[in-house]
């Protein structure tokens, strides 16, 4: 035991008088949280529409009145017909066109039911589908409350956004980076540190002293363990204080399945060292090899649903995606463990073949 | 005067794949002796030292160290020897002490052992004004100097050092020189491998190999004996215009 605390005060030396480990340690985490909160947003602010209004009765004004007066919403123009509404759309006036058909009030007075057609800007299909919705939220909400009074109502196809109603994207990136800072600091920061060793042939020395083979490994590892349960506890606190994302769930099965999404790439970095001999192709693969897919293939920026078929059967052998299902279950529709048992044993599985193949490939080294 | 064996090889043949690394070695070290293996880039001697630390598994042979078997017994081989690579493998980020402390402590050393031979160390190498800097300031003849000293620290029965000299100036390598002589008389044994042949005249015995094996051993001054000459470079030249 006396060994292995010294193994690790070592490791703590290495992380600390490395400026560039403590980086990508310390700041990459928070910076890449608020990059995601600030930069990448994938909400609606502001967004300037168009109205067509070929009823100009009390509800249609009304609705229109509600539209410009949502933040989301600028109502900037009045168009008398679709003609005169592309053009705005190609001048780059206006993001959607609102359109009330002929005698709206009468219609939702006879028949209860009204058209409305939203026109969208389609070539960033993105931001039109998200002011799709939250124009639909608002004439939902209209139709609503309408109802409750008694009046007749104009009802909606549109859903709602359950889980995430005004589509924050903060509820989708917070979860998201935590996977990819995860896997940057463990599995790519470990398998560099036991790359290093062999670079500098320290390993050779660690090989031929009476440390055993798993000390040597849980040594390396640890330091990263330890860390990376500080950035999650960090994310999660920025998380929730900054862009006001929930837990929940329970916070001990939160950071339990955290602590084995850790455990997972540990094994994964340990398996990328096993095979590497520099620091450089260390990198080299976890980038390629493992934040790359971490980014795209596990739902975290790009819906898996819209992938080609090919990239979805892929998606099924990248362990952040399981871990995405798992933590956003937890964070935002607070289900507990009987919910998320299929996507837990997934990951104890693929971590527990790692760790075998590791110690395998380890084993074979000295043959 | 009759020494024990320390260590003990017999038939030892290494290959990887087709390539035989190690060819049908056999020799044997007594202890506290300097035994050199020398040898081109290549011969073989980097494969054999790292079967004798247990690195590698031989493939065939017998093969005992301290007098343990390096099939069975690896873990107490490990507690009875030191090693140093050949690149003077100490941490470039941590000062010389506190590469020292490491070491000996994955050594098992008591930490109050630890200090005085710290101390004595400090002492007999002077190095007060560079126990605390760091072995990436350091100039590469006290890297050497400390890096062996590291490896035997713990006082191992036996040092194996994997080309100690290389990239080193003359008078360093002569200082270095001194330090070994100064652990054999503490009663370790050395191992060392060297493409130096002048270094040969420094061991109590030499062993010469090329493609995997052994061509001649003995002490150097039967091996110039034998081939009459002057010193171990025609000693080496006339074996290798043998073959």
């Amino acid at each position: 035991m006396k060994r292995f605390s010294g193994f690790l005060l070592k490791e703590f030396l290495h992380i600390i008088r490395d400026t560039r480990t403590m980086l990508i340690l310390f700041l990459i985490p928070i910076f890449q949280i608020l990059i995601f909160g600030y930069v990448i947003k994938n909400e609606v602010k502001d967004a300037k529409i168009g109205i067509i209004d070929m009823s100009h009765d009390n509800v249609t004004e009304e609705i229109t009145a509600r539209l410009d007066a949502a933040v989301d919403f600028n109502v900037v123009r009045e168009y008398r017909n679709y003609e005169e509404a592309e053009s705005g759309f190609r001048a780059n006036e206006i993001k959607a066109v609102v359109v009330f058909a002929d005698n709206f009030a009468n219609d939702l007075g006879k028949y209860r039911s009204a058209d409305v057609q939203i026109l969208l800007d389609a070539s960033d299909p993105n931001l039109a589908n998200l002011i799709n919705s939250y124009i639909s939220v608002i004439l939902n909400k209209y139709s609503h409350e309408k109802i409750q009074t008694g009046t007749p109502a104009l009802v909606s196809t549109e859903p709602r956004m359950w889980f995430n109603e005004n589509l924050h994207s903060a509820y989708m990136f917070v979860p998201g980076t935590m996977a990819l800072i995860l896997m940057l600091i463990t599995a790519l920061m470990s398998s560099i540190s036991i790359a290093r060793e062999k670079e500098n042939g320290t390993m050779e020395i660690l090989l031929v002293s009476p440390l055993k083979p798993i000390q040597i490994i849980l040594g390396k590892l640890t330091p990263y363990a330890v860390l990376s349960i500080v950035n999650v506890i960090s994310i999660l606190v920025i998380g929730n204080v900054v862009f006001g994302v929930p837990v929940n769930g329970s916070w001990v099965l939160l950071l339990l399945s955290s602590f084995l999404f850790i455990l997972l790439a540990l094994s994964l970095g340990l398996l990328v060292s096993t095979v590497v001999k520099t620091q450089q192709t260390a990198m080299f693969i976890s980038i390629l090899g493992l934040m790359l897919p971490t980014m795209l293939l596990s739902g975290f920026i790009f819906p898996i649903e819209n992938m080609p078929v090919i990239l979805q059967y892929l998606s099924y052998i990248v362990p952040a995606k399981y871990f995405l299902i798992i933590i956003k279950s937890i964070m935002l529709k607070g289900l507990g463990l009987d919910y998320i048992i299929n996507e837990v044993l997934i990951l104890i599985s693929i971590t527990v073949g790692l760790i075998a193949l590791s110690v395998l490939k380890f084993k074979t080294r000295l043959e | 005067m009759y020494r024990e064996n320390i260590i003990e090889v017999e038939n030892l043949v290494k290959k990887f794949g087709d390539f035989t690394a190690n060819d049908n070695l056999c020799f044997e070290v007594k202890k506290s002796e300097i035994f050199g293996f020398l040898g081109a880039n290549g011969a073989g001697k980097t494969t054999a030292i790292k079967i004798l630390c247990g690195l590698l598994f031989p493939t065939s042979g017998k093969v005992m160290v301290a007098g343990y078997d390096v099939y069975k017994k690896r873990h107490e081989i490990r507690k009875n020897i030191g090693y140093m690579s050949q690149g003077f493998s100490l941490y470039e980020d941590l000062t010389v002490k506190e590469n020292i402390e490491f070491y000996a402590g994955i050594y098992g050393l008591k930490r109050s052992e630890i200090k005085t031979r710290f101390e004595d160390l400090v002492q007999k190498l002077g190095i007060d004004e560079l126990k605390n800097k760091f072995v990436r300031d350091l100039p590469l003849g006290w890297k050497q100097k400390i890096a062996f000293s590291v490896a035997i620290f713990h006082k191992p029965q036996i040092v194996f050092l994997d080309e100690p000299t290389s990239g080193v100036d003359p008078i360093t390598r002569r200082q270095f020189w001194d330090l070994i002589y100064e652990a054999v008389e503490s009663g370790i044994t050395v191992f060392v491998t060297t493409h130096y042949l002048d270094e040969a005249e420094y061991c109590d015995r030499v062993c010469i190999m090329a493609e995997g094996r052994i061509d001649a051993i003995g002490t150097p001054d039967e091996l110039k004996a034998r081939f009459q000459s002057k010193n171990m470079d025609e000693v080496f030249v006339k074996i290798a215009r043998g073959k």
